[in-house]
């Protein structure tokens, strides 16, 4: 059946986050638009561009965070930041949130950004933050797209919807 | 729910959103018309069926939960 695409809707991401926690609900957003039909674009900027780096090395940690309550022994338990900032302890948190998504049958990032790749969501890399931080675009997976600002509006402009994360 | 789709999808044990991608995924194999069973054990995955079928115009056949565990029945219409 040929799809009539004259009503389908798109959807732009501004990705600015890339710790464990936060790369999870851009990539959620977006392959799930992509397997709504949404046609979806993600802009990858400051923080968030490493997440298109090959190899992924996601970190969370407590430190200045008391949101973050883990659940443990029947209860929900976080982390003074005293003990937060000790060494080990971020590798630590981030083991112990990466067991829990196992665990729970939650997909990791990798996976999510494998499905997004997949689902054709489109990606542009920070041209700004790569010069910035000194990133290559060697160093990025396969597929991506490299631009600005404009690059971004221009998705944005024809967009019904526009998150900044 | 005892009725068999043409394709089948046991997405039991995964987490929000990951039946519903891999449901678009299984969906590709399904002729135009044909159904999806799909099985879960995300509570939330009622809800989210619902709303993927209304968004992409497939029909949510039906739905059943016995014992943790959600079947669906799509029929591929979008």
């Amino acid at each position: 059946m040929s799809k009539d695409l004259s009503n389908a809707k798109s959807m732009s991401i501004i990705v600015t986050k890339g710790t464990l926690d936060w790369a999870y609900p851009p990539f959620i957003l977006a392959t799930t638009a992509a397997a709504m039909d949404v046609k979806t674009t993600m802009f990858f900027t400051f923080y968030g561009l490493p997440l298109l780096l090959k190899k992924l090395d996601l970190k969370v940690s407590t430190l200045g965070n008391p949101a973050m309550k883990m659940p443990m022994m029947g209860m929900h338990m976080s982390m003074p930041n005293l003990a937060a900032m000790m060494p080990g302890a971020t590798a630590a948190t981030s083991v112990m949130m990466k067991n829990l998504t196992k665990k729970k049958g939650v997909a990791s990032i990798d996976e999510l950004r494998e499905a997004a790749v997949e689902s054709e969501v489109e990606m542009i890399g920070c041209q700004m933050t790569m010069d910035l931080f000194e990133y290559e675009q060697k160093d990025m997976i396969d597929g991506i797209k490299i631009g600005g600002a404009a690059t971004y509006m221009e998705n944005a402009i024809n967009s019904d919807i526009n998150l900044f994360i | 729910m005892t009725q068999a789709g043409d394709q089948e999808l046991d997405a039991k044990g995964l987490n929000c959103p990951l039946p519903i991608l891999k449901a678009k995924k299984a969906l590709k194999e399904v002729p135009d018309g044909g159904t999806l069973h799909v099985l879960a054990t995300d509570p939330g995955a009622v809800a989210d069926f619902e709303a993927f079928c209304r968004a992409t115009g497939n029909e949510l056949v039906e739905h059943d939960e016995a014992g943790g565990v959600y079947e669906f029945l799509i029929r591929k219409t979008g």
